[in-house]
């Protein structure tokens, strides 16, 4: 094996590869959410020019958090530019590619539905300036949590790029570590979205009832955690590959099933976390229309959330199949 | 590494079990919310029938879970019996 001992190019390839797919993709979503925050901000000062700094103001917040997720892609760009990797096997050539194709698809949603909030508030303020600081708050939180998946991402990018991966054999661990990547990076592009749907609906019914605040900030909340876990399902798979011992193996099929592991709670996760946001947008937008009837809105919103998280759970079924079984 | 014929056919139907169940439950979910997600807003408007609401959300909501099944199926197929 002393031939094949300089493996730098090779690692030096994939990470400049894969510190362009973090950081182009990455982009996409901040910018979609913060293009939307401030195009309700100018609807807002157009109806209200009397209140254009609060407004102002509060699309700055606003934007700033929708900006977050673009920034750890940033961060895990410039780590994969930079990073010296002495020593290192062949292996991380594969860590590195999954960890920018981790960050970069794990960033899209999260920018994207922050910026529902940043503009709901907005318009919100101009409705009903009383409730600033009540609209602002609840931006804040429900943009904070809407950023959970691209933490999640950051996180998996991190282990990554940092873990060292010397001693496992390179086939099929290639394979798990970039499945590993997608899992949680394409997982979070629903939760994120999601999160952001039923932030956005919290903000805009706060404007119209100011004081349902406590039951929809809750219903909120509820909802926004139920829509997080496709991309909890994304982490563990993304565990499961970064941190079980494959046996060594040079067939193809050992390393496609690793592979197909993460596309399948990936992609499976888009969709639930996109429902789950939906459903959650329905039910804070009408507690805060019809605060009386929350337990029955939660109920419903519970249930259909239930049966929207199943199609999440065969993706992951069918990954824990393929890591396990075949 | 050589691949030989039959390994070649196991990994792509690992891929396509994959890709089948991932891609597949993008549809249904999204579905689904908008099913409940409309379900919650009738609600809102009319608590009275709250019961009759949710019924129908099911029912709508197990119709589109059916290409989610499908893609299940299809994957299982690929896992074990192709």
């Amino acid at each position: 094996m002393n031939m094949a001992t300089d493996f730098e190019p090779i690692i030096r390839l994939s990470a400049y590869i894969g510190g362009g797919i973090a950081m182009g993709l990455g982009a996409v979503g901040a910018a979609i959410g913060e293009g939307y925050t401030a195009a309700e901000a100018n609807m807002a000062v157009s109806r209200n020019p009397k209140i254009s700094g609060d407004i102002f103001k509060n699309m700055l917040v606003g934007q700033a958090v929708a900006e977050s997720a673009s920034i750890f892609a940033l961060v895990i760009a410039i780590l994969l530019l930079f990073l010296e990797t002495p020593s290192a096997g062949e292996l991380k050539a594969a860590a590195l590619f999954g960890a920018g194709l981790c960050m970069g698809f794990g960033a899209i949603g999260s920018g994207v539905g922050s910026g529902f909030p940043g503009g709901n508030a907005c318009s919100g303020i101009s409705r009903q300036p009383a409730a600033t600081s009540r609209l602002t708050t609840n931006m804040l939180i429900g943009s904070a949590v809407c950023q959970t998946p691209a933490i999640f991402s950051m996180v998996v990018a991190l282990m990554l790029i940092f873990m060292d991966f010397g001693k496992a054999p390179t086939f099929p661990t290639w394979a798990a570590l970039i499945g590993a990547g997608v899992s949680t990076g394409l997982a979070a592009i629903g939760s994120g979205y999601g999160g952001g749907l039923a932030a956005g609906a919290s903000c805009e019914g706060i404007a119209r009832q100011p004081e349902s605040v406590g039951n929809v900030t809750t219903i909120m909340l509820v909802g926004q955690a139920v829509a997080q876990t496709p991309s909890i399902f994304g982490l563990l798979v993304s565990f499961v590959l970064l941190f079980k011992s494959f046996p060594e193996s040079t067939a193809l099929s050992a390393s496609m099933a690793l592979l197909a592991a993460g596309l399948s709670t990936g992609f499976g996760g888009i969709g639930p976390g996109i429902g789950n946001g939906m459903a959650a947008e329905g039910a804070v937008r009408w507690v805060a229309r019809n605060t009386e009837h929350a337990g029955d809105l939660m109920r419903t919103m519970l249930v259909g959330q239930a049966v929207s998280q199943s199609t999440a759970i065969y993706a992951m079924v069918i990954s824990l199949i393929l890591i396990f079984v075949v | 590494m050589a691949i030989e014929g039959a390994d070649l056919v196991k990994a792509a139907a690992f891929i396509g079990a994959g890709l089948s169940m991932g891609l597949g439950a993008i549809g249904p979910g999204v579905g689904e919310g908008m099913v409940a997600a409309k379900a919650c807003e009738a609600i809102g408007k009319n608590p009275r029938e709250a019961g009759l609401l949710t019924r129908t959300m099911l029912v709508g909501q197990a119709v589109s879970e059916s290409t989610g099944i499908y893609s299940l199926v299809i994957a299982l197929l690929l896992l074990f019996v192709v």
